[in-house]
């Protein structure tokens, strides 16, 4: 097959203009982050049962949704390092990893604080929270592995099969509201026609979402840039950028 | 040389693992003392008092029986590995999925099917009653089997590796969650007099899941590992 562009993904190239695209990325960050906690903890008004305590929804919830979403492009990327042995992909997939990571404990660790005045309970074993607390576990699972051989494409394309074995886990987080009802509320933004939750909470809620995926974007490619130098060390373009 | 059909080549390889397994009896027994001794274990840990031990004993026998397949994993490829015959397995021109899922049958048949057979007496012992010995038997005839073939992608993805041994757990123990979910559930219900059917019905689901997918991405992991 043959997939337009792609000249874009040689380590290369993708070192030079990743080097481009990270101060634009980092500037929506910043500016869509600004906006969007702005309408959230200033705008927004208090919620009617929760008060303020509710605005922490703007950490949780991008959170939560981002570290569904890493994963699935690390196993996505994953697939294509498997399939067409792209070394870029390998690289995303890696620098995915502590990522999707960090976005799953931090869904975690702001739930728990939500949960101790609104539930009255930091943890419960509730289906939605305990396969978020598996999904943990599979991000540092893929991670260990990359971590214990010396071989990097090697390593990848063994954490690859892995991430890709884990993704059953994804559908399961996704609907596990549904499926088993338990203490975890169902979502409130699930269908965009209706959804249950008012105009002003919202607006700012997905401005922070899409905040957080510019955020990922960027440390995604800056991690990414780095992860190339260290696996092209040997290569003539990296001495040549390496000083002497 | 003509390549052996398909179906000879899964029959041989069962056969040979059945062998090497037949003629070092301890290798099957290790994981069975550890699955005797983790309960008793835990009788003790528990404290007098039958009435929270019996709650928990599906629970005990389930996770019991998991750790115990854990630690039989390894000599699901490494003897092979490290003897060479994994490369000559590679090469050979049937396919690996298949070559896979047959030593991962006679892995079951050696290290899961005596610790089924052994479980209903740990289950009378941990006071568990006697209308959940059935539902215990069979959920352990669904879940065992994929908890074999769980962890054959583990050990295929780190055979390689020196230290492999900490890191299976790690990698497999996330993926053993549903099984030992719907299985603790199965024989909960059975005890408390409830129907086990829903649990049942889900591992048998996980069984027809893992049969099918687990094979392909152990062979591809073995590649991988073996490259």
């Amino acid at each position: 097959m043959r997939i337009p562009f792609h000249h874009l993904a040689a380590p290369m190239h993708f070192y030079r203009w990743g080097a481009r695209l990270v101060p634009w990325l980092g500037a929506c960050t910043v500016v869509l982050l600004a906006l969007g906690w702005w309408g959230g903890l200033v705008l927004a008004p208090p919620d009617y049962q929760q008060g303020d305590g509710f605005r922490i929804i703007y950490v949780h919830v991008p959170s939560a949704w981002m570290s569904l979403f890493v994963y699935v492009v690390m196993a996505g990327a994953g697939a294509v390092a498997l399939i067409w042995r792209v070394k870029l992909a390998e690289v995303l997939m890696a620098a995915s990893a502590p990522l999707g990571a960090w976005f799953t404990f931090l869904a975690l660790a702001t739930g728990s604080i939500w949960g101790k005045p609104m539930w009255g309970t930091y943890w419960v074993w509730d289906a939605r929270l305990t396969s978020e607390l598996i999904l943990l576990f599979l991000y540092l699972g893929v991670i260990a592995l990359l971590a214990a051989n010396e071989d990097r494409r090697r390593a990848s394309r063994a954490a690859a099969v892995l991430a890709l074995v884990g993704v059953v886990n994804v559908p399961i987080i996704h609907f596990s509201v549904q499926w088993w009802s338990t203490l975890h509320q169902g979502p409130s933004v699930g269908s965009l026609g209706a959804p249950s939750i008012h105009s002003s909470m919202l607006v700012p809620l997905l401005v922070s979402a899409l905040a957080f995926k510019c955020y990922y974007l960027t440390v995604l490619i800056m991690r990414a840039r780095c992860e190339i130098v260290e696996r092209e060390r040997n290569s003539a373009w990296v001495r040549e950028l390496l000083p002497r | 040389m003509r390549p052996a059909p398909t179906g000879r080549a899964f029959l041989g390889m069962l056969r040979r693992d059945l062998l090497i397994a037949w003629r070092s009896p301890v290798e099957i027994l290790n994981p069975l003392l550890f699955f005797v001794i983790v309960v008793t274990l835990f009788r003790l840990g528990a404290g007098p008092g039958q009435h929270a031990l019996s709650a928990l004993g599906p629970g005990v026998l389930w996770m019991a029986a998991l750790l115990a397949t854990l630690l039989g994993l390894d000599a699901l490829f490494r003897s092979d590995f490290e003897d060479g015959s994994l490369e000559q397995i590679l090469t050979s021109p049937a396919p690996l999925p298949l070559l896979v899922a047959a030593k991962v049958l006679a892995h079951w048949l050696v290290a899961g099917l005596p610790l089924l057979l052994l479980s209903p007496v740990l289950a009378i012992a941990l006071g568990l009653p006697g209308a959940a010995l059935p539902v215990l038997l069979l959920s352990l005839a669904l879940g065992g089997p994929v908890l074999s073939l769980v962890g054959a992608i583990g050990v295929a993805l780190t055979v390689g590796l020196r230290r492999g041994g900490t890191l299976v757990a790690l990698l497999v123990l996330p993926l053993y969650i549903p099984v030992l979910v719907f299985g603790t559930q199965a024989v909960t219900a059975a005890g408390a007099g409830l129907p086990a059917t829903g649990a049942l019905y889900m591992l048998s689901a996980l069984l027809v899941l893992a049969a099918v997918l687990s094979p392909p991405a152990a062979a591809a992991a073995l590649r991988i590992s073996l490259d």
